[in-house]
């Protein structure tokens, strides 16, 4: 199996893998990262949502050859102490239901923000739109955003 | 060490109390036996170690107070709200509570359960009990080293006081206090008195949710541990003919494939070797059983609503006289689809088969059933099965069913290795447990324009309505009242889904009260208020609903959403009572190029006491949108047996530019609490199909709505 140099939340790794491999999978069972979530496989819920170079990327369709030589950083490095102003948020609103679809939709939301400090509700509808949540926290999602973006 | 009491069977035997030879003082309990009025335990108590006990209290020599929850959690917050209970009868500071989920115990205990929207309501009463009396015997041990009486003590979160100014800690005392006699009356606090519940407190998993902490069955390994991807037959009532699985054995990582029952394991180091070495295997199908189809099971039901084989479930009077005589008789016939669960986390499992003991690890809302089943399946004892819950990705009613579980332990057996078994999204959504496909057809007699009967008739696929159903509203309001049921047996396997049936009866109903009052020329808020005037004071113990709690939350969503007044919006209105719970709302819609899009909901719910505000209203929110969500979007069909969607392309779920904001509103109430996982959602399809008929002059019949209004459906 061929190796890969992935830099992922910092701290470079060799991973023995199929070339076609999705980044989530060695994220998961490779590196034993499980924040980052499986879904639906096929970029269409974004629980498996982590940061490429800083940009929001789907780790299920993503191959690990094309994320070699990239900066990734999943929900356990987003922040050292779980204090990143989105997480904070998420916290003082209390999101989560299930909690299954929501490191997907924290790593979305800070991509986000770091794009538009201060978006307007429609902005946050609109860029939260890709993720699903089955619990239906989308009223929880949309409040959080804006009080991260007034961190 | 552990020092027992000798305690006798009573109302209160599920308790029992040790100390611990590490400090500390333990105070176990059977929540299920506890939670279960009219149930003795199985066996005597007082002979089981603290291990026996599938939930306990443990307070530490600082004060510190562990509770660990036996239920699993699916999202409905019962990790949360079910220690808070015992937390404030105990008497202690939230901020002191570490709460842990306890294992099953399949030895003595039957019933652990997350389903039905019963686990406050049950909860209540003991677990406010075990805290109380835990709280007693801390009282009780103060009260004897100051020698004073324990009437005259005081506590405060976690402090002992006396009239004469002294102080302890209950972890100055639990040593004492774990070798007294268990008290058998207890005195409750007086609601105005509660400090925890009735606050907002967070979930108690959140910090490990927000920095994504391995907490579900999916996050699960173990050394050695095999990842198996499962092909099973890809139309219903197929069997396996043959199948060559020389390619997926070239597969990289792939270890094993092995054959169980109709279905074909293939095992691998990682997920994706395993989900790639299934793709790769070529297997041959024999149709076993009838292939069906949605047209099928079209013209099926509505056969059995056309025919005169029913079930009579309630009867009242005289359906048949009534419409006999009367002036108009309304009728309408309801249609709803097959629907998947579609848990975020697809269903999962880890089993561990070895000669002396099971493994079980995952997510599972029935973990002693399922656990039994596997036994049986294996032919082994009982005894010899763990089963460590997981934190769980939704529920919704899927995961009451364990055949992914016992799919692992088969596989696991076969290969005498841990495996994991891991559906893909596909696998999830084309081999569920579906909610059925089930038309009503619903009929009303009117004369002297009065409403005189009432015939309601279900045709379901495998199984019909269940309980007490037939005799929710508006039984006991109308004097000729009739319910009838059918059902056709499929071969596509169907079960629970969030409020079973009522789901998609409640605002079936719901739209046909909003013809009904404008066939009648009446005000749809008052032809309910008045048919629930009639069912005040009645001796029906079949009837469980409070036409006062109903005209509680009518009156009250009527108000906070302005209804019939909000300028600029169609407003829709729906009441309902399901899972105990009473629940009015209002939806808001506008129309956008023809679509109408639902823009807020109000909800006025009657719950009894809200034990955790913050919680609750997740729940309802929730509820809400999920409803919404599967009445406007959620379908899935089937051709020759196959299922037509199997991943998100190709099946709609409510995402955040669909979602109205929903503003809920709790009634004050100082009774008894009951559920919320479940009652919000029934009735709000109607309420937007009633919204939608005021904005388009189009009545709804058929889900999901989007699909059958002229517009173009919606994916993604």
């Amino acid at each position: 199996m061929p190796t890969f140099q992935l830099k992922v939340n910092g701290v470079s790794h060799s991973v023995e893998a199929d070339a076609d491999t999705p980044l989530l999978w060695v994220l998961r069972d490779n590196l034993d990262l499980v924040g980052t979530k499986y879904g639906c496989g096929i970029a269409q819920c974004g629980s498996c949502t982590v940061h490429v170079n800083g940009n929001a990327t789907r780790s299920c369709t993503t191959t690990v050859a094309n994320a070699q030589g990239m900066e990734i950083t999943t929900i356990e490095g987003l922040s050292e102490n779980g204090d990143h102003p989105v997480q904070e948020a998420w916290k003082e609103i209390d999101v989560p239901q299930c909690g299954y679809c929501q490191s997907g939709q924290i790593m979305t939301a800070s991509a986000f923000l770091e794009n538009n400090s201060n978006p307007s509700r429609e902005e946050i509808r609109s860029a939260m739109h890709g993720n699903i949540c089955r619990c239906a926290s989308y009223n929880s999602i949309e409040k959080a955003v804006e009080v991260a973006s007034k961190k | 060490m552990k020092t027992s009491n000798k305690i006798s069977f009573s109302r209160r035997s599920f308790l029992q109390t040790s100390a611990l030879a590490s400090g500390g003082m333990l105070v176990g309990f059977n929540l299920f036996t506890a939670c279960k009025e009219d149930v003795k335990p199985p066996i005597d108590l007082s002979l089981l170690d603290y291990n026996d006990f599938n939930a306990f209290i443990k307070i530490s020599d600082e004060g510190k107070v562990t509770i660990f929850a036996p239920n699993p959690e699916i999202g409905q917050g019962v990790k949360t709200s079910m220690p808070m209970l015992i937390a404030e009868e105990l008497d202690v500071a939230w901020e002191d509570v570490h709460v842990v989920q306890g294992k099953l115990d399949t030895k003595n205990y039957t019933r652990q359960v997350a389903g039905g929207s019963q686990s406050l309501r049950q909860g209540w009463e003991p677990l406010r009990q075990t805290g109380a009396t835990a709280r007693q015997m801390l009282v009780n041990a103060a009260a004897a080293k100051w020698g004073v009486s324990a009437s005259e003590c005081k506590t405060n979160k976690g402090i002992i006081t006396n009239a004469n100014g002294d102080k302890l800690g209950y972890g100055e005392v639990v040593k004492e206090a774990a070798l007294l006699e268990v008290p058998e009356d207890v005195t409750l606090k007086d609601p105005k008195d509660f400090h925890i519940i009735g606050q907002d407190i967070s979930n108690v998993d959140i910090d490990e949710i927000v920095t994504g902490k391995p907490l579900f069955g999916l996050d699960y390994k173990q050394e050695g541990m095999q990842y198996a991807s499962v092909l099973r037959p890809p139309a219903f009532g197929q069997k396996l003919e043959s199948f060559d699985d020389t390619n997926t054995r070239a597969v990289n990582g792939v270890n094993d494939v092995i054959k169980f029952g109709d279905k074909i394991a293939v095992l691998a180091n990682s997920t994706w070797a395993a989900m790639k070495g299934k793709k790769a295997l070529k297997a041959n199908w024999t149709q076993d059983s009838k292939a069906e189809s949605t047209a099928f099971h079209d013209e099926t039901l509505l056969g059995l609503l056309n025919g005169d084989k029913f079930d009579t479930r309630r009867k009242d009077g005289d359906v048949k006289k009534a419409f006999a005589e009367a002036d108009q008789v309304l009728e309408r016939t309801y249609e709803t689809p097959f629907v998947p669960h579609n848990c975020m986390e697809p269903m999962n499992f880890f089993a561990n088969v070895t000669t002396d003991k099971i493994e079980l690890v995952g997510p599972i809302q029935t973990p002693a059933g399922t656990a039994g089943q596997v036994a049986r399946m294996l032919g082994r004892d009982a005894s010899e099965v763990t089963l460590e819950m997981t934190r769980m990705g939704g529920g919704f009613g899927r995961r009451l069913y364990g055949d992914f579980a016992l799919e692992a332990a088969e596989v696991s057996h076969l290969a005498k290795k841990p495996v994991k078994v891991v559906f893909s999204r596909e696998d999830d959504m084309t081999d569920g447990i579906y909610r059925p496909a089930i038309k009503y057809r619903i009929a009303a007699s009117i004369k002297d324009g009065k409403l005189t009967g009432y015939h309601l008739k279900e045709a379901a696929i495998n199984s019909n309505m269940y309980g007490l159903i037939p005799n929710f509203f508006p039984a006991g309001a109308i004097e000729n009242y009739q319910v009838d049921t059918a059902n056709y047996k499929s071969n596509i396997t169907t079960g629970a889904w969030r409020a079973p049936y009522t789901n998609v009866l409640a605002s079936c109903e719901q739209s046909f009260f909003d013809e009904l009052a404008e066939a009648m020329g009446v005000d749809r808020i008052k032809l309910h208020m008045d048919l629930l005037d009639k069912v005040k004071g009645t001796t029906d113990e079949r009837i469980q609903y409070s036409p006062e709690r109903l005209q509680g939350v009518i009156r009250k969503v009527v108000k906070e959403s302005n209804y019939g007044k909000e300028n600029g919006v169609y407003q829709g209105f729906a009441v309902y009572y399901c899972h105990n719970t009473h629940v009015a709302e209002v939806a808001d819609i506008v129309m956008d190029n023809d679509v109408p899009v639902v823009k807020k909901v109000t909800v006025a719910v009657d719950c009894g006491i809200v034990v955790n505000p913050l919680g609750a209203k997740n729940q309802v929110v929730g509820g809400v949108i999920d409803g919404i969500g599967h009445a406007m979007y959620g379908e899935l069909t089937f051709n020759d047996g196959i299922p037509q969607s199997n991943n998100y392309n190709s099946y709609q779920l409510i995402r955040m530019l669909q979602t109205p904001q929903v503003d809920v509103h709790f009634m004050d109430s100082d009774i008894a609490p009951t559920g919320l996982g479940e009652p919000t959602l029934p009735p709000v399809g109607g309420a937007v199909a009633n919204a939608i008929y005021k904005a388009t002059g189009k009545r709804l019949t058929k889900m999901p709505y989007m699909n059958n209004m002229d517009v173009e459906p919606v994916v993604g």
